[in-house]
């Protein structure tokens, strides 16, 4: 029996992660599979309600791939309550029927090294170190790169002359990326597509509209799941900054912690779980870099972010900088969500023209 | 003369409004939307068009309120807008001081935060329709009271009853448990009235400054008993406006002569055919629940889709 790969999808990244377990690992890799309503659907019948929807999309899209042929489900856990959601899920899914393998590279939130490599080992038993920390690496600067690029569409989205030239530049890198050999190839097309888009023509005023987008890290990356918030701000013509990455998340998250903890010392103490500690400390410096808005976004019953939404609010009083919160379930109706955010819009709006 | 038609299509009513270039009301209308905004809107038009003296052309036209989309197109609105701007923009136009605004539609209730006129602050309700007027009026339809004359029977007690007021559920369990008890109706209405209000500050209004002049609009704020237990719970004046129930309407229509187009709209609605069409696309996995739109048999618009497929 031939082993097929699979594994859950967040935004683009599958790019990377595809890059790395092709080379590395000698299986059938499913290709990514778009999150569409059918896979939330399914997700959210599987799941407990209460469960927050990143449980439920990543559910979903394992078994649209079960279904698909796939029998080797890798799973990645995360800094809260999500670290421990893979045995569940692993369980829901034996219970359903699949006979198939599961990894769980990262279990309760903590990496080990040691650990992933004895698990892939045993999907490829003639796994070698040196090639893999190669391509490892390679997947890295991909990572990086690939959230490089996006800071700045994020930036300049909203003001292109000609619609879609970003998202198309940026679907042809994504597909160059999947294809290079070598690290200096991967830095070649970076450095190609990225002098692509500094010469896209934008039409950016000079005090447009600057929001940030915070919360919790699955709904902020997925834009399936957070009802494709950017596109609609880039609609508005406002300039976005968003800090979560992948970039940060794996590289910079643990340097940066202890800095933001001490930057936010006058609201916070100790590390809230999750991202919250980092929100918090995030609010404060948009306040103080005077933004015209934050956007807040996490999937319901988001547990650390909801013990940072009462200090976020209480800094953006204080500053007096508006705030909007949104909290995106399976049912979240859209219409209610382009409403508030068109108010928000109007708000902000008005707020600078005075 | 130039002048500009506002209209805010809600889940129960419908209103329309012409200005002229002053923010003057020339006329005004309001109509039940009897679930089929469409029809609602083309009776508004030819009702208002009847009214509008001669020697005003039509220069605009703004569309606000849950149907917004869809009459926008149908009327060819030059702006098309969310209801918590446009009831700004309407009060503003007409308190120019205001600090707070109230207010409790059919299906949906809101609180506007404004400083120096703008607005700092704005909440949905988000969830429950309890504490909005579709509440009230199904409750007075169960107690036999005309929606009309529910406040003046609240303003009659002198000690409302206490009801449960967090879920419209179980408010109606413990409605009908209370007048099982044998309280007196004006008692339970009243407790009814004070229920909304509760509601709305705990729900709408939660962690927001209410500070004065407060204004109170929105088809509930015709209701005395609700405007006696505002008063009472806030301690402080509410300034409840004739025109309350327009201001949405005159705030888009105030919207539609800032942003006007060199253009003159007609008003004939008769001849226009509208039709929409609901239909689920099953090209991909999405299966959007797509709505087609057609003047005069041609498709105008697709609303609904994820990927723009029409």
């Amino acid at each position: 029996m031939t082993k097929i790969l699979a594994f859950p999808q967040m935004g683009n990244y599958y790019v990377p992660a595809n890059y790395l377990f092709s080379h590395i690992l000698n299986l059938k890799i499913m290709p990514p599979k778009k999150i569409t309503k059918n896979t939330i659907e399914l997700g959210s019948k599987n799941s407990p309600d209460f469960v927050c929807t990143p449980f439920k999309y990543t559910l979903g899209t394992m078994i649209e791939c079960l279904d698909d042929g796939a029998n080797v489900v890798m799973q990645f856990g995360g800094g809260c309550r999500y670290g421990y959601y893979s045995e569940l899920q692993e369980q829901i899914l034996k219970d359903l029927g699949y006979d198939f393998i599961y990894v769980n590279l990262i279990s309760a939130g903590k990496a080990d090294i040691k650990k992933i490599y004895y698990k892939l080992k045993e999907l490829n038993p003639r796994l070698k170190i040196v090639k893999s920390l190669y391509y490892l690496l390679i997947a890295r600067f991909m990572v990086k790169y690939m959230d490089k690029v996006d800071d700045y569409i994020r930036h300049n989205i909203g003001f292109e002359k000609n619609y879609g030239e970003f998202e198309a530049l940026n679907g042809k890198m994504l597909k160059e990326f999947s294809k290079v050999k070598s690290l200096f190839e991967l830095r070649h097309v970076y450095k190609k597509y990225f002098k692509l888009m500094k010469n896209v023509q934008v039409n950016k005023p000079l005090n447009c509209l600057k929001v940030g987008i915070i919360g919790e890290l699955y709904t902020i990356m997925e834009p399936f799941a957070n009802y494709y918030l950017e596109r609609e701000l880039a609609n508005y013509n406002i300039e976005i900054t968003r800090f979560t990455n992948v970039e940060y998340l794996l590289f910079q998250k643990g340097s940066k912690l202890k800095k933001y903890i001490k930057e936010a010392r006058e609201y916070i103490k100790y590390n809230m779980g999750a991202d919250a500690s980092d929100n918090v400390a995030r609010t404060l410096e948009m306040c103080k870099q005077n933004y015209d808005g934050i956007i807040h976004i996490k999937s319901s019953f988001c547990t650390p972010e909801i013990g940072a939404m009462p200090i976020i609010s209480k800094i953006c009083e204080k500053y007096d900088v508006p705030i909007i919160f949104f909290s995106f379930d399976s049912s979240t109706s859209e219409v209610g969500i382009k409403t508030r955010l068109e108010a928000f819009y109007d708000m902000i709006e008005m707020r600078k023209k005075k | 003369m130039n002048c500009y038609l506002g209209v805010d299509i809600g889940s129960i009513s419908t209103k329309g409004v012409i200005i002229d270039d002053n923010n003057n009301i020339i006329c005004s209308l309001y109509l039940w939307t009897e679930g089929n905004p469409v029809n609602a809107v083309k009776k508004l038009v030819e009702q208002l068009k009847n009214k509008i003296p001669d020697g005003y052309l039509v220069r605009g036209i703004g569309t606000t309120g849950s149907a917004r989309r869809l009459i926008g197109l149908m009327l060819d609105a030059n702006v098309v807008k969310n209801e918590i701007t446009a009831h700004a923009v309407g009060t503003l136009s007409i308190h120019p001081e205001v600090r707070t605004i109230l207010e409790i539609g059919g299906q949906d209730s809101k609180i506007i935060l404004v400083d120096k006129g703008i607005v700092i602050d704005y909440a949905m309700n988000t969830l429950c329709a309890a504490g909005t007027g579709a509440f009230l009026s199904s409750q007075a339809k169960r107690l036999n009271i005309p929606i009309e004359e529910f406040g003046e029977i609240a303003l009659k007690s002198t000690n409302p009853t206490k009801i449960a007021a967090r879920c419209t559920v179980f408010a109606e369990s413990d409605l009908v448990h209370k007048s099982q008890m044998g309280y007196s109706k004006e008692d339970i209405v009243a407790g009814l009235c004070k229920s909304i209000v509760l509601n709305y500050l705990n729900n709408v209004g939660k962690g927001k400054k209410i500070k004065g002049p407060i204004v109170f609009q929105g088809g509930v704020s015709k209701n005395k008993g609700v405007i006696k237990y505002f008063k009472e719970i806030l301690n402080a004046d509410i300034i409840v406006d004739e025109n309350g129930h327009l201001m949405g309407a005159i705030g888009i229509a105030i919207l539609a002569r800032q942003k006007r187009l060199e253009k003159t709209y007609s008003l004939e609605m008769a001849e226009i055919d509208f039709k929409t069409l609901g239909i689920e696309c099953n090209k991909c996995p999405n299966n959007c629940e797509l709505l087609k739109i057609y003047k005069n048999n041609q498709l105008i618009e697709t609303i609904g889709s994820m990927c723009g497929r029409e």
